[in-house]
């Protein structure tokens, strides 16, 4: 079975970020008003084969803890939805 | 014999001629090391440099932690092997879990290129125990993720364990307790972001970086006689 997978990293909460911080900075030039609390991160897409949800939950989980995100600083988030059928 | 001291090269590392450079000045040997290679040879001591290590993508020194060289890096410094990260290697040394924290984006998201005025904090480490704990080092950094982020827990480790060596006097970067260098526990493995091989001749408008570089010769030096 083949799973599409994506991962969301961003910075824990309380680690501050710089770049969320300075796009809301700019938010009030674009007229943007209202819009708080902006942070930063980043998504990565990839494919995973494995015999059962389960198992591709934890293949995506691992890479995600062990690459994609750095603990120390950063959470993941994942998603997992099988493909074709 | 005079000390040998690898000096790990990535692909997007930039800062290696400049160590060998600033060793061999002091009277040691500097080798390069490639990063795709799994042995690290008879080094008495290794430096892994700045740059951007495998393009820096994900994260400064996420990739870089698989090279196939770093298991040679690590099993050295387990050994107790002088291993010395600066800059780009500091983030390298975090990311393969050597020492501990991370470096992040510098706060207001500046790119920092100038002089850094520095306080010695800590003499128990190889990069530090030839100079004073009080002595005041200009060195320059160059950086964009150069600020020292950690849990509470871990900076407590850091204080209690006298392993913070070197301090920012005007922290720049926003580093938490104002920090520019770590070492772990033993002292052997020391990661910082300012340059100390650009601070190693008259003509770069520093020497303050010697002091640095003759205590890391010193240290492959006795582990040259063992």
């Amino acid at each position: 079975m083949r799973f599409q997978a994506r991962v969301e990293v961003q910075l824990r909460p309380g680690i501050a970020d710089p770049e969320g911080a300075t796009i809301e900075r700019a938010l009030p030039a674009l007229g943007f008003e209202g819009v708080v609390h902006v942070r930063a991160g980043r998504s990565f897409s990839f494919e995973v084969d494995a015999p059962d949800e389960v198992a591709a939950r934890a293949t995506a989980t691992d890479l995600a803890d062990r690459l994609l995100a750095n603990p120390v600083i950063e959470e993941s988030r994942l998603e997992l939805e099988l493909l074709g059928g | 014999m005079a000390p040998r001291v690898g000096v790990v090269v990535f692909p997007g590392t930039n800062c290696e001629h400049d160590v060998v450079q600033a060793v061999e000045g002091l009277g040691g040997r500097g080798e390069l090391l490639w990063h795709g290679d799994s042995s690290i040879g008879a080094v008495d001591a290794v430096v892994l440099p700045g740059g951007f290590a495998h393009g820096d993508y994900l994260r400064p020194g996420a990739l870089a932690r698989f090279s196939p060289v770093m298991d040679a890096v690590t099993s050295f410094a387990r050994e107790g092997g002088p291993v010395v990260g600066i800059c780009n290697g500091f983030q390298v040394l975090t990311e393969a879990g050597l020492l501990p924290g991370a470096l992040q984006k510098n706060g207001r998201l500046r790119f920092l290129c100038q002089p850094a005025r520095l306080r010695v904090t800590s003499t128990r480490s190889v990069l530090t125990e030839g100079a004073e704990v009080g002595d005041e080092l200009v060195i320059p950094i160059n950086h964009f993720s150069g600020s020292y982020t950690c849990d509470e827990e871990t900076l407590r480790r850091l204080r209690d364990g006298d392993r913070i060596v070197l301090r920012y006097l005007d922290n720049p970067n926003g580093s938490v307790d104002d920090i520019a260098g770590i070492a772990n526990e033993s002292g052997n493995v020391v990661g910082l972001m300012p340059h100390p091989e650009r601070a190693s001749h008259p003509l770069l408008g520093s020497e303050d970086g010697l002091v640095l570089l003759r205590s890391l010769l010193a240290a492959a030096g006795a582990r040259a006689t063992v």
